[in-house]
């Protein structure tokens, strides 16, 4: 059974009102309960967890600290094209904004990489709007050898692509695929998503299923906080994750909680998520999952981002820029989003070592493809 | 004193570099523990640039480094790292680590015998990290490894020898040494271990994730030490029944 069924055979309905009829009680079993229950998540996600919200950070803080040690992850995104296919009222680099669009060539992407491993990184993430023509699987094919020749991990954050082309980019050293629902919502998708491939939601659900089938070493799942109900999202996202692991077992996975932030054109989230909401999410996918990777970008502020380290974060980005060939000739005009924390590798790195954790910056073999 | 391959350790206690705060916390522990012998991750390293907080202050310690293979999923890529680190640091030692499973890293035993026996033939002083399975164990002393090195519980879950009755066996077949690697939380379950009849053990998270990792490591220091010492001075039986100090029958012998 694909995740598009078993996501059927859930009701939306019955969810939610078991998440808003949550008691203490639900919530102190599952505080006890070991990882991986869903019965668990639902409660450690419901308002019912809100006054246990410190429990569960000693909790997480304890688990986190215990699997991953003091060590932090560093990696860095670099944006390939603004171009897009897709119309979306969040985004930055939604079709109709008049905004310069650019792809990055092979001279450009060269200087982008070099100011990106002078900063220290070794972990990237490749991102570039959705199109499919002039940024697609020609492209990623022809840029990935000399981006794997300098960085030891390589991910991507791109349009969903076919289970072929995913084993095409894994030969050529693809280690790891984001690939972001937005939302579990069908109806809050299709409201969000008004043109462009990105409208097909059952095609994206499939995507984590294709790319784990192509033998990528992680996997990151994802939803946009602010589009719809967050809690029942979450829950989605927890169920999503827990069919991966049941079903691909030699996959790693990772989660982003990326919360919606302004951009040129855009929309003003419709349920905002509190930094109270954000740790009750990261805590709460600590406690269901000991060993997903929670990642975290500069969208956050700096405040927010040091005081989330201990309590499950282990992957931190910094320094981002969110536009093509931005790092090396910065021009605001094209972000797809605006960042928040805009301090430098070495400054975050400083506030993270006053807290006692440890920046890593390598942590693959560049070979192991 | 206790040797592996041809090399003798004064310390039956081994230690890791993963997880510590800073290099600075990690070199302190390390002399704590007076171990003789620490494992790192290739995959950390970076070798290119030479940029990082692991190996630079290792190399500078003097300590003998034990590379590992962690990250590893099949043969193939357990072998690269092999070579590369042998061709990087010179030592030809290698702790065999290959696990497919992200979520409880539990050792791929197929692919760590078929890596055991390509990297013995190639010269290698291979210590596998396995599931303590004594059959496993005496495959791979058959191959050739050095030591056999298995899990206590899973690796950094602190839950102790959970294996236990499975490490009496393998340490009571071994020909080779026994290093109980993995799943070791407290010093009472290091000196077990060592009461057990293991040769030594390996300890990291216990060390590198406790809030004050120096004195957590001098403690398991002297956990070994004494857990060595109870198995030399040999264990009395346990037994279901008391059994009085001054037996009845001892008048028979007077």
């Amino acid at each position: 059974m694909s995740f598009m069924h078993y996501l059927k055979g859930l009701s939306r309905e019955k969810l939610t009102l078991k998440l808003y009829s949550c008691t203490e009680q639900d919530v102190k079993r599952a505080l006890q309960s070991p990882p991986g229950s869903l019965d668990s998540l639902l409660a450690l996600l419901s308002p019912a967890a809100e006054p246990y919200l410190e429990q569960m950070a000693q909790a997480s803080d304890h688990i986190t600290r215990q699997r991953f040690g003091a060590n932090i992850g560093m990696y860095l995104p670099l944006y390939l094209a603004n171009l897009c296919a897709n119309e979306c009222d969040y985004c930055g680099f939604s079709m109709s904004h008049r905004i310069k669009r650019k792809i990055i060539n092979l001279d450009e992407l060269t200087a982008e990489m070099a100011v990106v491993k002078a900063m220290g990184y070794d972990s990237i993430l490749l991102v570039s709007g959705e199109h499919e023509t002039k940024v697609g699987i020609d492209y990623f094919s022809s840029v990935l050898p000399n981006v794997k020749a300098h960085f030891s991990y390589v991910a991507m954050e791109v349009q969903p692509l076919q289970e072929d082309e995913y084993s095409k980019l894994v030969g050529l050293g693809l280690d790891a695929v984001m690939i972001y629902q937005e939302t579990y919502n069908p109806e809050t998708y299709a409201k969000h998503h008004t043109r462009g491939n990105k409208q097909d939601f059952e095609y994206r659900l499939a995507t984590p299923e294709r790319v784990a089938r192509s033998g990528v070493d992680k996997i990151g799942l994802g939803v946009l906080f602010g589009l719809g109900d967050w809690r029942l999202d979450a829950l989605l996202l927890g169920h999503h994750l827990g069919y991966l692991e049941s079903h691909f077992w030699r996959t790693r996975y990772s989660i982003s909680l990326p919360r919606l932030r302004p951009c040129i054109g855009g929309i003003t989230p419709k349920v905002e998520l509190s930094y109270k909401g954000l740790v009750q999410l990261i805590c709460a996918f600590r406690l269901f999952n000991n060993q997903v990777e929670i990642s975290l970008s500069t969208r956050e502020s700096a405040v927010l981002r040091d005081n989330l380290l201990g309590l499950g974060i282990i992957q931190l980005s910094a320094g981002s820029s969110t536009q093509p060939g931005g790092y090396l000739k910065p021009n605001t005009q094209l972000d797809q989003f605006e960042i928040s924390d805009e301090r430098s590798p070495i400054e975050v790195c400083a506030a993270m070592k006053a807290r006692g954790f440890n920046p890593v910056w390598k942590d693959w073999e560049s070979s192991w493809f | 004193m206790f040797k592996v391959a041809d090399h003798e350790f004064q310390s039956r206690l081994f230690t890791g570099t993963g997880k510590f705060s800073s290099s600075k916390a990690m070199l302190a522990a390390i002399k704590a523990s007076e171990s003789g012998l620490v494992t790192m991750a290739m995959k950390r390293l970076d070798l290119k640039t030479g940029n990082d907080d692991i190996l630079s202050p290792l190399l500078h310690s003097g300590i003998k480094l034990l590379p590992n293979t962690a990250g590893a999923r099949n043969t193939k890529e357990a072998i690269f790292v092999a070579e590369l680190s042998r061709e990087m640091l010179a030592t030809s030692w290698i702790k065999l680590e290959i696990h497919p499973d992200p979520k409880y890293l539990m050792p791929d035993p197929i692919e760590t015998l078929k890596a055991a026996t390509i990297l013995c033939e190639k010269g290698y002083v291979v210590l596998p990290y396995v599931h303590a399975d004594p059959v496993l164990c005496k495959r791979l002393e058959e191959v050739g490894c050095a030591a056999v090195m298995p899990l206590g519980s899973p690796i950094g879950s602190n839950q102790g020898l959970v294996t236990e009755p499975f490490l009496k066996m393998i340490i009571e077949q071994a020909n080779i040494p026994v290093i109980v690697d993995a799943g070791i939380g407290a010093p009472s379950q290091a000196l077990r271990a060592m009461e057990l009849g293991a040769d030594a053990v390996l300890v990291n998270t216990a060390i590198a994730s406790s809030t004050n990792p120096t004195v957590m490591a001098r403690c398991f220091a002297q956990a070994v030490k004494t857990g060595r010492d109870a198995y030399l001075a040999g264990l009395c039986l346990v037994s279901q029944h008391a059994i009085h100090t001054s037996p009845l029958t001892g008048f028979l012998n007077d």
